[in-house]
């Protein structure tokens, strides 16, 4: 089992996770979380003074699937959070040790 | 008796009971109505009129401070929302008390030399239902007394915009009781105080740009360079918190301005009518300035500076909205968008940190209008005001700059006196470090503004232990 944890940009959140249901993934976590990597901030004003922000508006994903799943959720989420330009974002994919279902206690790849 | 009877019998009852009184009045023979009778009738009409314009002026008034509140709460950072608006609400607590003690007396009692009103009035005392001709003949004295407070009130309020964020509370009340007896009291005597010695000078002053724009505005300058920039200014970015509340603050403050300007007429007479008018002209005039302005400059329209310049501009009319027709008031508004909107990012080159622009806004705003009194005061308007420079009358703007550079160095002076005085009280008039980074809610008020997260803060809900500052003892003795 894999986490994979996907940094997008906060607009691109509805098609990412309408692909992914497409796809038969069936649950995911997502997170407002502010950041920058290359991507540089915006401009705002405020009575003449100018401010750049530099942490950025981004949409965090989690999900956790089975090790056979983990390259098409990958590819699914590249092809729809891509535009091009600097601030699309990266995905971590981690390994899971556990994963256990609260309601039915189930564990192992039966509990994702 | 037969049903014919009976039912015609209805009739003739219910017609002789209406005609007793007919015939009750008749036979009271017709006098004549005398011609004081109207006269008096007439004017008690005029006092009802008049009393109730004023008392609804007085609310609007009173309404401006909450509206402040908003207006500067919404622009500070969201750590410090509350302790800006506790500044408002302490002011209408403590001025309301302040002034019918005394305050009042000072600055419309009989004068002393001109300087300084008399305790005639203290407590209230003769400030009854009878009017004070002095001042205003067709309504309560207590009526007058009460919508004078409500400007005594926000004047001070005001002020604390420069100091935003990090000013000790109690170093705020202090200088606020200060401020009123020592700036306030003594200036609205000196300009509107029958005898006052600018007002005897000719200054023209129709509701406050002296005494309550640049007295505030000089004062928050002073202030603001006396206890110095906020930390990590001017490189942190500190953005306002909520907008929605500043703009919903400039509303009630432009709304309430009407009671402010419109009720300094002090009747429901046709000089309300022009002030109300040039209100609401220059206000609307300032906000298209600022924000035609700002587009250019900055390449997009803000709200943030839409609000502004709806102040700047009913800050500007202030001391002339009863003196001056309403072309004029779109000139003073422009105007005043223009001015305000630089003295504004002035403040950036200049490097001080007066943080809601007090001074940039009242104090340029207020100085700005009320030289502009004395270009554009026409007598008919008002024919208690003078001719300004426009009618070809010179001597009224002499005498405005006259009285600007007093009420700008009086104030400047006092409030600098005031705030060594406060500071030697409280041992410093600002937060420490980690407070102000903290935030004025957390740190002095004990309070967050907003609790809106669903994470469990912790635990409590029962009674409030008190905590006394000795031995550890005392404390678990409470607690127990």
């Amino acid at each position: 089992m894999v986490k994979i944890e996907a940094i997008i940009r906060d607009v691109m959140v509805d098609t990412v996770k309408d692909e992914l249901n497409r796809i038969g993934i069936a649950g995911m976590t997502a997170y407002e979380v502010r950041g920058f990597g290359h991507q540089k901030g915006k401009t705002t004003t405020y009575r003449g003074a100018e401010y750049t922000a530099d942490f950025l508006n981004k949409i965090k994903i989690e999900l956790v699937v089975s090790d056979e799943d983990a390259e098409r959720v990958v590819e699914a989420i590249m092809t729809t959070a891509r535009t091009g330009n600097i601030g699309d974002g990266k995905i971590f994919v981690y390994p899971i040790s556990q994963c256990i279902r609260i309601r039915t206690g189930e564990s192992g790849k039966t509990a994702i | 008796m037969s049903e014919k009877f009976r039912s015609h019998f209805r009739w003739v009852a219910l017609a002789a009971i209406l005609l007793v009184p007919v015939v009750a009045a008749m036979a009271q023979g017709s006098a004549p109505i005398k011609i004081e009778d109207v006269a008096v009738a007439a004017s008690n009409a005029q006092n009802a009129g008049d009393t109730a314009w004023m008392l609804v002026c007085t609310a609007l008034v009173l309404l401006m401070t909450p509206g402040l509140a908003l207006f500067y709460g919404g622009m500070v950072r969201r750590k410090n929302v509350l302790g800006t608006m506790m500044q408002s609400v302490m002011a209408m607590a403590v001025i309301s008390i302040q002034w019918v003690l005394i305050g009042y007396s000072l600055a419309f009692g009989p004068s002393i030399g001109g300087v300084i009103g008399s305790l005639k009035f203290a407590g209230l005392s003769g400030v009854g239902i009878a009017p004070n001709p002095d001042y205003a003949a067709t309504i309560p004295h207590l009526v007058f007394m009460a919508f004078q407070m409500m400007f005594a009130i926000i004047t001070p309020a005001l002020i604390f915009g420069s100091v935003a964020e990090r000013m000790k509370f109690k170093a705020f009340m202090i200088f606020l009781i200060l401020w009123a007896f020592m700036v306030y009291d003594p200036l609205a005597h000196w300009v509107w105080g029958v005898g006052g010695w600018l007002r005897t000078m000719g200054a023209l002053d129709f509701a406050g740009g002296l005494v309550v724009h640049i007295s505030a505005g000089v004062t928050a300058l002073v202030a603001a360079l006396m206890i110095g920039k906020r930390r990590g200014y001017p490189d942190e970015p500190m953005p306002p918190h909520s907008l929605p509340l500043t703009v919903l603050g400039a509303g009630l403050l432009w709304f309430g301005w009407f009671g402010f300007n419109a009720g300094s007429a002090l009747a429901a007479n046709g000089l309300a009518a022009y002030a109300f008018v040039n209100t609401n002209t220059a206000a609307a005039a300032a906000t298209l300035a600022w924000v035609l302005i700002e587009w250019m400059h900055h390449g997009k329209p803000t709200v943030l500076g839409a609000a502004s310049g709806a102040v700047a501009g009913l800050v500007a009319i202030t001391p002339a909205a009863g003196f001056v027709l309403p072309w004029a008031a779109i000139v003073i508004g422009i105007a005043a968008g223009g001015v305000c909107y630089g003295a504004v990012n002035l403040r950036y080159k200049l490097g001080y940190d007066d943080s809601l622009d007090a001074f940039g806004v009242h104090g340029v705003g207020g100085m700005l209008g009320a030289l502009l009194t004395g270009v554009f005061a026409t007598k008919l308007v008002n024919a208690a005001g003078a001719d300004g420079l426009f009618y070809g009358n010179p001597i009224q703007l002499w005498i405005q700059l006259k009285s600007v550079l007093i009420s700008v160095v009086f104030c400047a002076i006092a409030s600098f006196v005031l705030l060594k005085i406060t500071a030697a009280v409280t041992g410093g008039l600002r937060l420490g470090k980690l407070d102000e980074l903290e935030g004025l809610d957390v740190a002095e008020h004990g309070e967050n503004g907003y609790n809106m997260g669903d994470i469990p803060l912790g635990h409590g809900g029962t009674a409030a232990v008190s905590h006394p500052s000795p031995a550890p003892v005392a404390a678990v003795k409470a607690e127990a």
